[in-house]
């Protein structure tokens, strides 16, 4: 094949990989250019996180509004202190709202859900949860009810 | 018994052997890169024989693939209800894994094979001999523009690969079992990260890539220059390409995924 | 240094797999002549033009070429002798995925940055000379044994070298492509004033065209001069090379135990 055409063929392979890749990460990873850029970190102390992990999905009303970004062990209180990545777009998360632990259906995975108080006050960047919910333990709650507790 | 011990001493003195003259191989082709205006034509024809000429083979495996997911997928997943979890399953499998993986095996039947018994016969027919009496560096010449067009082409054909399969997976998902679309791209978009998935499966490949298109070059450049010794080294280059890739997969998979 | 001779070799010691192929090889080529080296089949006659290639470095003694000595030379200015040298492979090793136009243009194209009209002019001048201008659209595989190698030869003077190797050029070629090759080794060799070493064991072919021969066997070389004297040589061994007796001197056997020993006989293990 004469040289002009293997150049052209091969740089429309070369393209179609980038155009594979970029479909990766917009389309299957739902990477956006905007994502990191613009959220605010909140924080909200946990008894029991159970098993929300970084990269978890944070829900208000159903919506995705952030993620976890990071699950550690307040050293003073002995709770698991999660810090969460909300989109600065959700700036008016009332202040007394409540930080809850949930799953989707029955085996699904956990998330955090938002539940809205009616404070006119809003949560500000840097803020932390009032209060939680922690992370319904089925075995515990087996435990609790065969004992009679 | 001694006789067994000694021979078994020799074996493990060859393979060490073998594995010097890999490196000091290696050594000779990535040293000095030759001009670009003479080295660019060369691996732009590289290039479109060991990747362009590869799609289609990957192309048809990735769509298969991502199909057979997508049904074996829906009959586990809707057990539990939660057919819906299928795109999240089918991406993950492919970017993580079976692309770069699957991608690498076939490249190396495909193009891999290829490149040994080419490079081979041209050291059989004394071309790369000929090559370095007109003073030209056959490790140059011939083999570095081969290594570096592997190295390149597999990563894009292992995109390529988990696109089309991820497709493939949609076809049957949602065009044919009727998962909803929404929720197999909602899924897959929040469960797929870039960076911790999509690009530690790039990583793979780029890894792979080098490992294969290495082993095939050095392969038929250190073959006996006889049919028989094009042949078996054929069937090496083949054989350590697979064994090395699903190797490497396990310990770069435990290294990037384990712990978490 | 005489500046008569091109190519000096001195006490060369080579071995391969542990056999010994050249035990102590002194010999000097000269400058524009033709040197045939004949020898029977397997004795090393490709090995020793890979020795003057550099292609392989002898265990001891000397090699010079031009006066440089070849082990010794580091990679870069080897391979900038080896543009001074031109050699035809047995097999004329052509580049199969090109032309014969660019087989030929091939060395010009990596070592010179001429125009391609230039190039152009001199592939086919090339050509011309070995006869094959009208056959440079062919591919390698569309050639015949003798069009390979005359193919081969316009490649390996594509540089206009200074010393050029044949190794074999008559082997298994018919009568006529035989004497169109004997034509050009000596045409070559009288309108460039090319050094050329001959390696063959055709007998009547390399000593008519030569001006200088020496035989090796056994490692060694056991005859050397002029064709004329070469055929006065008192030596048996080179009677029986020039004759091609079966046996003799030099053996026909390649060196092996005992027969007895290989057909379980001598009462030895098998
Ligand atoms: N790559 C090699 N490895 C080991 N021995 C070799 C190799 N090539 C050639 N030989 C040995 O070297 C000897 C000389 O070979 P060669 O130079 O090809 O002979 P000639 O050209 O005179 O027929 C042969 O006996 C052969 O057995
Ligand atoms: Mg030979």
């Amino acid at each position: 094949m004469a040289q002009r055409t293997t150049e052209i063929v091969t740089g429309l392979f070369i393209i179609a990989g980038l155009a594979a890749l970029v479909f990766l990460a917009l389309q299957v990873s739902g990477l956006s250019p905007k994502s990191d850029t613009d959220t605010y970190t909140l924080y909200a102390n946990f008894n029991d996180v159970g098993g929300i992990a970084p990269r978890g999905k944070v829900a208000m009303a159903g919506v995705t509004v952030g993620s976890v970004r990071s699950v550690t062990l307040d050293r003073e209180t002995l709770q698991a202190r999660v810090e969460l990545a909300i989109d600065a777009e959700v700036d008016n998360i009332p202040a007394d709202s409540a930080a809850v632990i949930r799953t989707s259906g029955l085996l699904g995975e956990q998330y955090i859900d938002i539940s809205i108080g009616g404070d006119m006050e809003s949560l500000q960047p840097g803020d932390r949860f009032y209060s939680t919910q922690s992370a319904m333990n089925l075995e515990r709650l087996i435990t609790n009810f065969a004992s009679g507790k | 018994m001694m006789d067994n011990i000694a021979a078994l001493g020799r074996l493990g003195l060859d393979v060490i052997a073998t594995v010097g003259r890999a490196g000091r191989f290696l050594t000779g082709v990535l040293v000095g890169v030759p001009r670009p205006s003479v080295g660019f034509p060369l691996l732009v024809r590289q290039l479109y024989s060991v990747g362009v000429l590869s799609l289609a083979i990957i192309v048809v495996s990735g769509l298969f693939i991502g199909m057979v997911l997508g049904l074996q997928g829906y009959t586990i997943l809707s057990d539990y209800g939660s057919e819906a979890a299928i795109g999240q399953m089918i991406a993950l499998t492919l970017v993580r894994e079976l692309g770069p993986v699957v991608t690498a095996l076939l490249f190396a039947g495909r193009a891999g094979s290829a490149l040994t018994a080419e490079i081979g016969l041209m050291k059989a027919t004394e071309q790369l001999s000929s090559m370095e009496m007109m003073g030209v560096d056959p490790l140059r010449r011939v083999i570095a523009p081969r290594l570096w067009a592997g190295f390149i082409a597999l990563p894009i054909l292992a995109a390529i690969f988990s696109m089309v399969g991820i497709w493939g997976g949609m076809l049957v998902g949602v065009e044919w079992l009727g998962v909803f679309e929404g929720s197999f791209w909602g899924n897959m978009q929040a469960s797929v990260s870039f960076t911790e998935d999509v690009l530690n499966g790039v990583f793979k490949t780029v890894v792979f890539g080098f490992v294969c298109s290495w082993i095939a070059v050095f392969q038929g450049y250190d073959c006996v220059p006889t049919s028989a010794g094009i042949s078996s080294a054929t069937t090496k280059t083949v054989v350590y390409s697979s064994l090395a890739v699903l190797g490497l997969d396990f310990v770069l998979t435990a290294v990037m995924f384990g712990d978490f | 240094m005489d500046s008569g001779v091109y190519i000096t070799l001195r006490d060369v010691v080579f071995s391969r797999s542990g056999r010994r192929i050249f035990d102590g090889v002194s010999l000097d080529i000269p400058r524009g002549k033709i040197t045939a080296i004949m020898g029977p089949s397997g004795t090393g006659k490709t090995t020793l033009l890979r020795l003057i290639g550099g292609q392989l470095k002898p265990d001891s003694g000397e090699i010079l070429v031009a006066g440089e000595s070849v082990p010794k030379l580091k990679r870069k200015a080897l391979y900038t002798l080896r543009e001074k040298m031109g050699m035809l492979f047995q097999s004329g090793a052509l580049f199969t995925d090109l032309s014969v136009f660019e087989n030929v243009a091939f060395p010009l194209r990596v070592h010179t940055s001429l125009p391609d009209d230039m190039i152009r002019d001199i592939v086919l001048m090339k050509l011309e000379a070995v006869g094959l201008r009208g056959a440079r659209r062919l591919m390698p595989a569309e050639l015949s044994g003798g069009m390979t190698r005359r193919v081969a030869l316009a490649r390996s003077i594509a540089l206009d070298p200074e010393l050029i190797m044949y190794d074999e050029p008559f082997a298994g070629q018919d009568p006529i492509a035989m004497g169109v090759l004997v034509k050009l080794i000596r045409d070559l060799n009288l309108s460039m004033g090319l050094t050329s070493v001959l390696v063959s064991h055709d007998v009547p072919e390399s000593l008519s065209i030569c001006h200088y021969a020496c035989i090796i066997a056994d490692g060694q070389v056991i005859g050397e001069g002029t064709p004329d004297e070469l055929r006065q040589h008192s030596s048996e061994r080179v009677q029986q090379f020039l004759q091609g007796q079966p046996d003799g001197p030099v053996p026909f056997h390649y060196p092996a135990a005992d027969i007895g020993s290989d057909w379980g006989l001598g009462g030895g293990s098998a």
